[in-house]
């Protein structure tokens, strides 16, 4: 039998992730549209609401939060649609890699690609929104092990509504409910932190759904993707 | 004697029905296809033929029946079937955002083939010296060239391709006709669907009807 060597899992993981990232910077919407949609939502709060500092570092955190889970939900689709469209999910799923491989690879560069950046900005609205100061490790926390939680989900629901359409809509209802316990934990964590107590446990719960949805979510994804070219 | 009666066939649908959209394309369809052959799949447009090929390539599931590699159904053995096929199907999974050599390059490795191969490869598909250039920039039938390129350095012994020679060609179909053969000569098979008609007169034909029930 003249079979080739198959690609060890790492190289298959890294071939994919490098082939995402070098489509990610040519095609620079990706990166910048989810981040600039985080930006201009939470600047327009303190504008909107006024600029006491009381009320904005209340509601610092939810804003926060709110608008990174959106802006991870505007950029969701990206993650499988444009393969879908040329065809090259088909060769994905026909290459001789387990799926989960490579729907792995493909989650880890969508979250590198809008997760990261919007940690990264974060501290810097943050004191644009008069965060507690005792908040700022809570919130890098927790936006460290849930946006990954985001990508991941949502990578689900995306996977499920590709073969669809129009499939936005559907895909927020799909998706947002998921979203939710990482959005109320989240923002516990934060407002817990401000009054300087002990937050260990709400993270311990983000890490608990991080790691569920790292070990789950892409066979669920695989297998929805299948379902969605079949 | 033909092939048939030494070997076992690569690649076999065992009573096959697809139905899509409440209309039965086909109905028990048995298919064999050994080592040396080219199997042409005929038939008008909707006659289920792109359903036929996904089919068999194990992308769709059939409404009843099996696909059989080497006598072992194919969700038994999926790993080794998938790295004894090679599927085209009519879009080319070409990126417009890498430039032709990254994405040949891309696909030979995904393949488990070696991707330092991409440049010289595409000096068989006439695109050397638009190996830099963004495949945004180039037209469908270079696309569908870039797609076909692999073909020069697959190991596969199963060709799945579904209309091979759209945007292509006169030359360029000439040079793929040549590439089946020396393909099946080898042991391989090709199964293709095309409304074109092939120069060469060894091809099974498989002609699936259009059914009005």
């Amino acid at each position: 039998m003249n079979h080739q060597q198959p690609l060890s899992y790492r190289s298959a993981f890294m071939l994919i992730l490098k082939r995402d990232l070098t489509i990610a910077f040519r095609h620079q919407d990706d990166i910048f549209n989810p981040l600039l949609f985080f930006i201009i939502v939470v600047t327009l709060f303190p504008l909107g609401i006024g600029p006491e500092a009381n009320t904005l570092s209340r509601i610092a955190p939810g804003i926060i939060w709110v608008a990174a889970l959106l802006s991870t939900l505007l950029s969701l689709d990206r993650l499988f649609k444009s393969d879908h469209e040329d065809g090259s999910l088909e060769q994905m799923l026909l290459s001789p890699h387990p799926v989960f491989i490579l729907v792995l690879a493909k989650i880890f560069a969508h979250w590198l690609v809008t997760g990261l950046p919007l940690i990264l900005i974060a501290p810097v609205l943050a004191v644009l929104l008069h965060l507690d100061e005792n908040s700022y490790l809570a919130l890098m926390l927790t936006l460290l092990l849930g946006t990954p939680v985001l990508s991941l989900l949502g990578a689900i629901g995306v996977a499920l509504t590709v073969g669809i359409k129009k499939g936005g809509i559907l895909l927020s209802l799909l998706v947002l409910p998921l979203y939710i316990p990482v959005l109320i934990f989240a923002t516990s964590a934060i407002d817990t932190a401000a009054m300087n107590l002990p937050y260990s446990g709400q993270l311990a719960i983000i890490a608990a759904l991080f790691f569920g949805s790292l070990t789950l979510a892409p066979f669920a994804a695989g297998a929805a993707l299948k379902v969605s070219t079949n | 004697m033909p092939l048939s009666e030494i070997l076992s066939p690569l690649i076999e649908a065992r009573q096959l029905s697809c139905i899509r959209e409440d209309r039965i394309l086909f109905e028990h369809l048995n298919l064999a296809v050994f080592p040396g052959e080219i199997v042409q799949v005929e038939g008008p447009n909707g006659a289920g033929k792109t359903s036929l090929l996904r089919i068999l390539a194990g992308l769709s599931s059939p409404y009843d029946g099996e696909i059989c590699y080497q006598g072992q159904g194919i969700r038994f053995c999926k790993e080794q079937f998938h790295q004894d096929l090679l599927y085209l199907g009519h879009l080319p999974g070409v990126k417009g955002e890498m430039s032709a050599q990254e994405n040949l390059a891309f696909n030979l490795s995904l393949h488990g083939l070696d991707g330092e191969q991409a440049e010289t490869t595409l000096s068989e598909v006439n695109l050397l010296g638009f190996e830099d250039a963004l495949a945004s920039h180039l037209s469908a039938g270079q696309h569908r060239r870039i797609a076909l390129a692999r073909l020069w350095q697959s190991k596969a012994k199963i060709w799945i391709l579904d209309e091979p020679f759209t945007a292509i060609d006169k030359n360029g179909v000439q040079k793929l006709e040549q590439l089946f053969l020396a393909h099946v000569a080898q042991g391989g098979c090709v199964i293709l669907t095309t409304h074109q008609d092939l120069s060469f007169d060894k091809v099974k034909k498989v002609t699936l009807n259009y059914r009005f029930y």
